[in-house]
């Protein structure tokens, strides 16, 4: 089990259900060609279609650029680029997931291109393995264990991880 | 405690610096000869306050320092101590420290012991100086609530009671009838005291009435307490001192204590007496707090520190008028679209109309609520002036005019630095010494004038000072001395004067402790320029200078130019815009084959391709002949940006692109446009920075 990997919110899941034998944790799962991935649905806002965005000069390729999210400046980013998969084109039903991030006064939003969204699966804390580690070949950075639902397994994505990523890419720059 | 106290602390600072202010204004109000006691009551006022908001918080360090000072007010406040300049002195200094503290605290840094240990020591011996004998006969003293008395024990070295048998104290504790009407509950202190040590408490209820007489809101018992333990008597009167107005309180050793000098105390349980013994051994206490910097660095301060702001309630019952009227609007247009006819038109266009005034309404006030008068930033800088004059044995006052001038919160926390600096240089260079403005006919004190005032959407800051003014002859030759600039340069007075701002010149001739600190006026410039404003002087040789800085109203609004590349649009601000220009093949000149020039009647200018720089892949490549020329200024270079194509002005809200994102070079912002889509404004003094590299 990668407990200290956990989100902090799940994490305060667990401080509260600690007596209790099973945890589940709530996860929004969504598709990348073939693969499916899934996020701490308490960090997801909401998810939109995808529309275009406003390029950004100068910045890496994944990220995609900045869309105006009720007044507030959201930047975009595409998943499948981030994790270094087959480009495919943006159709009516490529969505963006809106996640958030942080904590008290500093939390950020940004949006993550997927193909589709596709479920709402509960999770028994207990059924979490750990990511196994593939070598330097694939990065397993963001991801915070495996789990199986119906025979699929679906990676677990560390939202704070997927997310502050950039500004670790601007220290390198 | 279940209740989460830290939920009260951002108020509690806000009320602590607010507090620290008056005391400062009212510190330096005060008239040494001629006391106005009704100031002294002011600054014990404040002191009162934050003495009792950091108690309740849990900060006994600041509780037992602000004590320390209230004492000493106390004396002033009843005339038992004399208002001497070097006790303001020392009051002014521990109001800094005060300021300081509550800053580590608030932002969970560990208080820096070693310069609160100087504070305090300083302000013990002010303490001690005066009123000696009170504070030798305090330590056996048992008697009263005086507030001198704990103090007293603090300033002694430190001294532990030993006991043959039994250490310990007896209490006499005799609540007046209005005790719990003050909100104190004695259960509360005695459990305080259980802490300490040992607690035996006796109930004396005779003075109980009646039962027919009995005001439950009255306390009519007293007790007995005793407490075994090696306590001293501060650590019990500290418990008492909520109540110490309220109550009879005695206080008598258990044993007859021998008085024992032990050159290093054991530890005891009020973190007090680890500061008060810091003076003695300074070596000792500073490791202990090694994890905090030595030197407190206000710009590292300040960025954790969450901004909150006072709105006047005024601002927002209009407010809440505006949005009752976009709501009123709102519903009536939903009920011209609910059955829309064609005969409806000139009505849904009058709702429109109306929907659009009110929507501008709206953000006026709303824009209202983030202007702050200018007396925020002008009111630290009596106390600048004092110190430094002082300093620099010079006389001068400072007048501010126009305080209540109403700014954008931004502009007020950025501009503070800038206007310190013009303001140390007034009182450095500016004004004479006081022989030397006697010989000149002018009048010994000097003045520094600060003006703010509104004129046409700007700001202007004023700073005027009667001193010497500037000699242009002096700095003519100084800047051809530094090669600044040509021997041959033919200058108005104006561009002479503004040498000064030229990277790498200094006027003073020697470096002192207040000016010549790295920070020239070019940095000054440079910062005023980059809220959008200029700086102005005017100085007369023997009268005095002028310096004038103007200021946007607002940062949150600017005037752009919308310009496209390929489909990509983009804002220019407005104010770095000199002029634009469509380009001709023969204005285009290459550089060494690669960086490219235009003639601008007869100077050449590098361009920026913007096309090139933002990597624009999108829409038509245009030709070098096509296209438009956009010449702006940043920092005091002339450059072209080279786009597709001019769209239009319009004022636009700049919005943060680091809230969620991060910086960009070449982007200072983003703003949404009439389409709901994102335009990225540019940032000119980064891409000419940009460009050259």
């Amino acid at each position: 089990m990668s407990q200290e990997n956990k989100t902090p919110a799940a994490l305060d899941a667990a401080a509260q259900n600690n007596t209790e034998a099973t945890i589940t944790i709530q996860y929004l799962s969504f598709v990348l060609g073939k693969e499916e991935y899934g996020v701490d649905i308490l960090r997801v806002q909401e998810i939109r279609s995808w529309e275009p965005v406003s390029r950004v000069p100068n910045v890496p390729p994944y990220e995609k650029g900045v869309v105006n999210l009720r007044g507030a400046i959201v930047p975009i980013i595409d998943l499948r680029e981030r994790f270094s998969l087959s480009k495919v084109e943006y159709t009516p039903l490529t969505v963006v997931v809106v996640l958030q991030t942080g904590s008290g006064n500093h939390t950020r939003i940004m949006g993550v291109v997927v193909d589709s969204v596709s479920d709402v699966i509960s999770v028994d804390k207990l059924e979490i393995q750990g990511a196994p580690d593939f070598g330097t070949k694939v990065s397993n950075e963001f991801i915070n264990g495996l789990v199986s639902v119906n025979e699929r397994m679906v990676m677990l994505l560390d939202v704070d991880k997927l997310l502050t990523l950039e500004s670790i890419d601007l220290n390198e720059s | 405690m279940s209740i989460d106290m830290s939920q009260f602390h951002q108020v509690f600072f806000e009320e602590c610096f607010e507090g620290l202010e008056a005391m400062e204004s009212g510190l330096l109000s005060l008239d040494i000869g001629d006391i106005d006691s009704e100031v002294i009551n002011t600054i014990f006022r404040a002191a009162h306050s934050i003495k009792g908001g950091s108690g309740t918080f849990g900060f006994t360090v600041v509780a037992e320092y602000t004590h320390i000072m209230e004492t000493l007010l106390d004396e002033m406040r009843d005339g038992r101590r004399q208002v001497t300049k070097p006790a303001v002195d020392v009051l002014l200094g521990s109001v800094d420290c005060l300021r300081e503290m509550l800053t580590s605290i608030q932002n969970e840094q560990d208080v820096n012991a070693a310069s609160v240990a100087t504070h305090q020591a300083a302000l013990e011996m002010e303490l001690k100086g005066t009123t000696g004998e009170s504070a030798h006969a305090a330590p056996v003293s048992t008697h009263g609530s005086a507030p001198t008395t704990p103090v007293a024990v603090e300033a002694e070295p430190e001294e532990e009671d030993t006991a043959d048998e039994e250490q310990g104290w007896k209490i006499a504790f005799c609540p007046y009838l209005n005790l719990l009407k003050t909100g104190n509950d004695p259960v509360r202190l005695f459990r305080e005291l259980n802490e300490l040590g040992q607690l035996t408490t006796n109930v004396n209820i005779q003075d109980i009435p009646t039962f027919a007489e009995l005001d439950p809101e009255e306390c009519n018992i007293s007790w007995e307490l005793k407490l075994v333990g090696d306590i001293t008597e501060k650590a019990i009167r500290e418990i008492f001192s909520w109540v110490e107005d309220d109550c009879a309180l005695e206080l008598s050793p258990l044993a007859k204590p021998k008085k024992v000098k032990k050159p290093k105390p054991a530890p005891t349980p009020t973190p007090a007496v680890e500061i008060a013994s810091a003076p003695a051994h300074p070596a000792e206490a500073a490791p202990k707090k090694a994890a905090a910097p030595v030197e407190s660095d206000p710009s590292k301060n300040a960025p954790k520190a969450s901004s909150s702001i006072r709105v006047d309630t005024d601002k927002i019952d209009t407010l809440i008028n505006m949005v009752g009227e976009v709501v009123i609007t709102q519903s009536m247009l939903g009920l011209i679209g609910e059955n829309f006819t064609m005969d409806k038109v000139g009505q849904l266009k009058r709702g429109l109309a109306q929907l659009e005034r009110h929507t501008r309404d709206l953000q006026q006030s709303v824009m209202n609520i983030r202007m702050l008068p200018i007396s925020f930033v002008f009111s630290r800088f009596p106390r600048l002036v004092h110190d430094i004059s002082t300093q620099l044995h010079k006389k001068i006052t400072l007048k501010l005019v126009g305080e209540n001038t109403e700014v954008d919160k931004a502009v007020v926390e950025l501009i503070n630095d800038p206007l310190v600096h013009l303001i140390r240089n007034s009182l450095d260079h500016g004004i004479e010494m006081p022989a030397d403005r006697v010989a000149a006919g002018k009048p010994e004190m000097g003045t520094i004038e600060l003006k703010a005032y509104h004129r046409g959407g700007h700001i202007v800051i004023e700073i005027v000072d009667d001193g010497r003014g500037m000699d242009k002859s002096k700095l003519l030759a100084k800047a051809i001395e530094k090669g600044l600039i040509d021997e041959s340069a033919i200058m108005t007075d104006k561009q002479i004067l503004e040498l000064i701002f030229m990277p790498g010149f200094s006027t003073a001739e020697k470096l002192t402790d207040i000016s010549g600190r790295g920070v020239g006026m070019d940095v000054v410039r440079r910062n005023i320029q980059s809220l959008g404003g200029n700086i102005d002087i005017i100085s007369e040789l023997g009268k005095g200078s002028t310096i004038a800085i103007h200021l946007p109203l607002t940062l949150a609004i600017l005037d752009g130019q919308s310009v496209a590349v390929g489909d990509e649009t983009y804002i220019v601000p407005l104010v770095s815009i000199i002029e634009s220009i469509n380009i001709t093949e023969k204005m285009l000149n290459k550089v060494a084959g690669k960086g490219e020039t235009f003639k601008l009647r007869s100077e050449y200018l590098p361009i920026i391709r913007m096309r090139e720089i933002f990597n624009v892949k999108s829409g038509e490549a245009t030709k070098s002949n096509e296209g438009v020329i956009v010449v702006v200024e940043g920092q005091g270079a002339l450059c072209g940006f080279l786009v597709d194509e001019l769209l239009g002005q319009q004022q636009v809200v700049i919005k943060s692109l680091e809230a969620n994102y991060r910086r960009v070079e070449g982007v200072s912002g983003a703003t949404i446009l009439g389409d709901g889509s994102v335009a990225l404004i540019l940032d000119v003094p980064g891409l000419v920075r940009l460009s050259v590299r």
